[in-house]
């Protein structure tokens, strides 16, 4: 099978500018990650990679550099594109779930179809089949904070994948989990991975970024 | 983002924060119930009026001294240049076309044996008057004729209140009353005719108006009644009476109103009473609107994190935008509900005791009100929360 790039990154800064100083933290990175491959990225903390996957998944925007996703230069987009771009191509999981605390189990997962349109029926359907896959089944009615940071990370997971993305991209999402829930988590992940899903992973844990197919090391906003 | 699901978002926004939800609704709540409340009276005064003078009777038109919002004062007696050969002349050049009534009015004590009745009405009129005026007619005995006008007979028609003050429940046909110390004899009662601006009507007697003119001494009139003979003749009559008025005096000296204008005059007071009292309702209303936008942008801020979150999954402005509009709406159109219940729970109430009509245009105004603060006010504070940066938002602790 050749291998096709799906995230292009070329010369990729990011600055930030406060009163007095521009900081640059990330230094003309490019970098690319094929269909279907499973990357994980790792580095110490503050070395950029929270910021790097961000650009990755269009939620902040590069200072300069090019990024193809899908062949598509998505820097040209307007913001309502990019929102449309990661409704449907991009899954999100975050370290500290990022949950709705007022919603449900199943209004959580379901979220991202009501932004994509999908009607109610269909929607829920899914988010059931979803959550049943992560092993919440029983738990479809309960507020996340009736839950276990492990099991909120699956409603996460479940969510990330309802608008069937091609692309999930995951920060540090088994850092504020034990070590039994992190596998279960990464256990999740790489039969996503092996379902053809591309899936870019941050970690600082060894052991876990040693499960990835390549390992992205970065330090100071520079790839080493 | 569809209807449905909008509608659950902003009522599950609303009900996390029960209290403060309330509180917010509070303000629209007061002031579309001001409003509903304050237009019922508005109306109900306008409608009270309304039927009183056109229980005058239709057709009518008033001739009287002076011009009205000119700089002397109508009525006056000393510019009252409106004399009883006025209403004569008047008499005979609209014979044809309508019914010509001269009213001669003076305050005066009435005694009937050792009873006195002071500050009575006495109407001097013709014998025509049941004619011009609705409702002016006997429900005892009878009416003045021709000949007892022209003589200027001493009879008199008593009003019921008259009647009942100085005979109670015996029968007055008659019997002769002394007013400012002539006698008059008793020929009939009039009907009940309730009260007109709050004056009684029925606190009057009704006498031939040359045996008026001799009473008082005097040869002007307080007012000429003119009662076109059909409505399409309302215009020719107050055109030809002009003419045959102007032949002796000038335009300064009488005032011709038809009912029509006098409602029209009244009920664009009370029209324009109504809009101030209404506008300072709307104000309460514009007060309400602002605690809706101040609690609106307390929830942007406070859920500033929930905002990224759904940016993140794909939310547009767009959606951002129309969940906290429909959220406000929401807030002010429940209160402006709730303030419409009340206000025309009260107008009802009040109806029974008090001027008040609900009228269907001021409850949709008021709803209507209620939908506009919510997106007005609901507005910036959307706006707000559309513009937020999808990361900083998720950052936001
Ligand atoms: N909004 C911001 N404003 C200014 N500096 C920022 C902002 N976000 C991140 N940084 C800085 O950028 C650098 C990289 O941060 P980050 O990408 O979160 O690192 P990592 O995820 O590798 O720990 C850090 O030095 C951090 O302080
Ligand atoms: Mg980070």
């Amino acid at each position: 099978m050749k291998k096709q790039p799906v995230i292009i990154l070329t010369d990729i800064t990011k600055d930030y500018a406060s009163e007095d100083m521009v900081t640059r933290v990330l230094h003309e990175i490019s970098f690319r990650v094929n269909v279907g491959e499973f990357v994980a990225i790792t580095g110490p903390s503050g070395s950029g990679k929270s910021t790097l996957l961000h650009i990755i998944g269009l939620l902040d925007l590069a200072t300069s550099g090019t990024y193809f996703l899908h062949e598509k230069d998505v820097t040209k987009l307007t913001e309502d594109q990019q929102a449309s771009v990661r409704n449907n191509e991009i899954g999100f999981v975050f370290q500290s779930f990022n949950l709705l605390q007022k919603a449900n189990v199943l209004d959580n997962v379901v979220l991202p179809a009501i932004y994509a349109g999908t009607g109610k029926a269909v929607r829920e359907t899914k988010g059931r089949t979803l959550l049943e896959k992560v092993g919440l089944a029983d738990h479809l009615l309960k507020r996340p904070n009736q839950l276990s940071g492990g099991q909120q990370q699956r409603v996460a997971i479940a969510r990330a994948l309802m608008n069937d993305p091609s692309i999930i991209l995951a920060d540090e999402p088994t850092g504020n989990l034990d070590t039994t829930s992190g596998r279960d988590v990464m256990e999740i992940l790489k039969s996503l991975h092996k379902e053809g899903k591309t899936i870019v992973v941050i970690t600082h844990d060894a052991s876990i970024a040693n499960q990835a197919e390549r390992i992205v090391k970065l330090r100071d906003g520079r790839i080493v | 983002m569809d209807i449905l699901e909008l509608l659950k978002l902003s009522i599950n926004a609303l009900k996390v924060n029960k209290m403060r939800s309330i509180l917010t609704m509070l303000g629209v709540i007061i002031g579309v119930f001001a409003v509903i409340v304050l237009v019922s009276m508005g109306s109900g005064l306008k409608k009270y009026i309304t039927d009183q003078i056109s229980g005058l009777g239709s057709n009518l038109i008033f001739v009287i001294p002076g011009q009205v919002g000119g700089s002397r004062t109508p009525g006056g007696q000393q510019t009252n240049k409106l004399t009883i050969n006025d209403a004569r002349r008047l008499d005979t050049k609209l014979k044809a076309i309508a019914d010509v009534g001269p009213v001669v009015q003076k305050p005066s004590t009435i005694k009937y044996k050792n009873k006195t009745d002071k500050q009575v009405s006495v109407l001097g009129t013709t014998s025509n008057y049941p004619d011009i005026v609705i409702n002016a007619g006997t429900t005892r005995g009878v009416y003045f004729n021709l000949s007892q006008e022209k003589s200027g007979a001493h009879v008199t028609v008593i009003g019921k209140t008259v009647q009942e003050r100085l005979f109670g429940d015996g029968n007055p046909i008659g019997e002769k009353i002394s007013v400012e110390g002539k006698k008059y004899t008793i020929i009939g009662v009039m009907k009940k005719r309730g009260a007109l601006f709050g004056i009684d009507q029925d606190n009057a007697i009704v006498i031939p108006i040359n045996a008026a003119t001799r009473q008082f001494g005097v040869d002007k009139v307080n007012a000429i009644y003119l009662a076109a003979k059909r409505p399409e003749l309302v215009e020719l009559v107050k055109k030809q009476a002009r003419q045959a008025l102007l032949q002796r005096l000038t335009e300064d000296d009488f005032t011709l109103q038809t009912q029509e204008q006098t409602l029209n005059t009244i009920g664009s007071v009370i029209g324009a009473l109504t809009i101030a009292l209404g506008g300072i309702a709307a104000i309460s209303l514009l007060v309400g609107g602002i605690g809706v936008m101040n609690i609106m942008l307390v929830s942007v801020t406070e859920r500033t994190k929930e905002i990224g979150l759904r940016k993140a999954l794909g939310a547009k402005r767009s959606d951002i935008l129309s969940q906290f509009i429909f959220e406000a709406i929401m807030l002010s159109v429940t209160g402006g509900v709730i303030g419409i219940i009340l206000g025309l729970g009260v107008s009802v109430l009040l109806s029974q005791v008090f001027l008040s009509e609900v009228t269907p245009w001021s409850v949709f105004l008021a709803f209507l009100f209620s939908v506009a603060v919510g997106l007005i006010f609901g507005i910036a504070p959307a706006y707000r929360a559309s513009r937020l940066s999808a990361i900083e938002a998720l950052r936001y602790e």
